[in-house]
């Protein structure tokens, strides 16, 4: 996913906040489908939309997909945090190689940097696997 | 390192694998003391979990020495004796900041594959297959512990390792049956299987006030341990109709609350044949059936077995008839560990007599095949590394 993220590359965070600017606006009481792109993935963030957000701008494993998602965020009901909802942009699936990796299924990695964004916003970190034996140093195993 | 791994169904060998690194700053190592067999491994070991992959490594209830920690480990640090939760929880999500570290959302590595199996991700566990967390198991020397701050604990000098071993999860799973059940002063428990959790379970049971708890099973030396350590009454069900004892037992009304501690596979019922494994034919949940049948009208019958997927015949019209509570879960241990020690510390919680045999990792095979077959009075098979 990591280096997905890294091909898809770009910052446009005001691009993006602009588009979730409109997704609130529209969003309010719609369903999760809309024409438009396709049905949103949606993490809920245990934390204030602030603290998702901080300085305002998107959690890295999101701005690593640039222009190929839009996002949105909204208070999550009962004080449950804050929805975190993301899906790929029409016609902008993650581009070149990335597209080929992710086959038929340009929401896995929006999926990914959704999960990886609650969790950097509430751990701290990403929880990573252990590496394979054949990229350690020394004898294998 | 050397490490007990899955290599086929019912084969386990030794292997050399790669010692685990920290690759979180919340992680720690630690250096296992005690690893050791549990009902849930049994389905993995069978080759019945399609996720495993050849050179596994299995187990996950354990206690250890730390010897490593991230620069984000605030409670812990190299030397400290500590047990550790079977299961792995972040400690900062919704569900694990209401107590529920089992349904955490980021304690796996691959969460995609647990929202296949289950619908949406759950708290990981060590030795487990991918949907299921994809840590590697601890019947190894060294197991890399994610969130060591929210999963490990640190083991009390008067608490043995021995005892502080089960801690980590049947004394924890056997607690929250019983806990999470209802049970309360003078209750009737009926719990089905003397296995560790089993035993576990009537223990909790009778510390939170049970007037009778009665425990089913088959094996008559699980039973007298159960009578001896835990004060409950018995069912060999070999021999008597277990429904019919229970209502007269319990003045025709059933038990309060029903636990289901046996797991799949483990309560002698049919093997499933080969044509079964190819057609994925469910199991049929016979102890589950059968508290949902006993319980009484409006009581609670509380699952901890392991299932790996789906049941055939599940009496739901007797749950919607007398009004039943059904619940389950796996263990929240996080939420139990720490009262769990101050009880064993004083001993009003012993479980060294569930070690029934303890073997040198290099023997993780026999030891899985005594706990398997129940032979040699096997309860649980303590390895050490």
């Amino acid at each position: 996913m990591g280096r997905i993220a890294r091909m898809a590359g770009g910052t446009v965070a005001s691009a993006v906040d602009a588009l979730a600017a409109r997704a609130r606006r529209a969003g309010r009481g719609t369903t999760g489908n809309d024409p438009g792109g396709g049905r949103w993935q949606v993490v809920t963030v245990d934390r204030t939309p602030d603290e998702v957000r901080p300085d305002g701008r998107w959690p890295e494993p999101l701005r690593r997909l640039g222009d190929a998602v839009q996002v949105r965020v909204r208070p999550a009901p009962g004080c449950r945090g804050t929805e975190l909802a993301a899906r790929p942009r029409p016609g902008r699936v993650p581009p070149g190689l990335a597209a080929h990796l992710v086959g038929d299924d340009p929401g896995a990695p929006v999926r990914a940097a959704l999960r990886q964004a609650k969790q950097l916003a509430e751990t701290g970190e990403v929880l990573r696997a252990d590496r394979p034996a054949m990229d350690r140093a020394g004898p294998p195993g | 390192m050397r490490a007990l791994c899955w290599v086929g169904a019912d084969t386990l060998e030794v292997r050399q694998v790669p010692d685990p690194e920290l690759r979180n700053g919340h992680d720690a190592v630690v250096r296992v003391r005690r690893s050791a067999t549990c009902g849930g491994d049994l389905p993995l070991l069978a080759g019945r979990v399609p996720d495993l992959s050849v050179g596994d490594v299995l187990g996950h209830e354990f206690l250890g020495e730390v010897v490593e920690v991230g620069p984000e480990v605030r409670g812990h640090r190299v030397g400290d004796r500590v047990v550790v939760c079977a299961g792995v929880a972040c400690g900062a999500c919704w569900y694990c900041r209401r107590d529920l570290p089992a349904c955490c959302d980021n304690g796996s590595l691959d969460p995609e594959a647990a929202e296949t199996a289950w619908g949406h991700p759950v708290g990981g566990s060590f030795g487990r297959p991918r949907a299921s967390g994809g840590f590697a198991g601890s019947h190894a020397e060294y197991v890399r512990v994610p969130y060591a701050d929210v999963g490990a604990f640190t083991v009390p000098e008067a608490v043995g390792d021995d005892r502080a071993l089960f801690a980590s999860d049947a004394a924890p799973a056997g607690w929250m049956g019983a806990d999470l059940g209802g049970v309360r002063p003078g209750d009737v428990v009926a719990v089905w299987g003397a296995g560790a959790v089993g035993q576990l379970t009537a223990r909790a049971a009778t510390l939170l006030g049970a007037e009778r708890v009665i425990v089913v099973d088959r094996y008559p030396d699980r039973l007298r341990m159960a009578e001896r350590h835990a004060g409950a009454e018995t069912i060999d069900y070999r021999h008597v109709d277990v429904p019919a004892e229970l209502r007269e037992r319990t003045g025709g009304r059933g038990p309060d609350v029903c636990v289901e501690a046996v797991g799949v596979g483990c309560d002698g019922g049919s093997p499933r044949s080969l044509a079964d494994r190819f057609t994925g034919r469910a199991e049929r949940p016979t102890a589950v059936r059968e508290a949902v049948h006993a319980c009484r009208k409006g009581g609670t019958v509380f699952v901890l077995g392991e299932f790996t997927g789906f049941v055939d015949a599940f009496p739901l019209g007797a749950v919607t008839a007398k009004g039943l509570t059904v619940r389950g879960a796996r263990q929240h241990g996080q939420r139990y560990i720490p009262m769990l020690l101050e009880r064993m510390a004083s001993g009003e919680l012993r479980t060294e007599h569930l070690a029934t045999h303890e073997l040198p990792l290099e023997q993780g095979a026999r030891g899985y095949a005594l706990f398997r077959d129940r032979a040699d009075g096997c309860v649980r098979s303590v390895l050490v590394p």
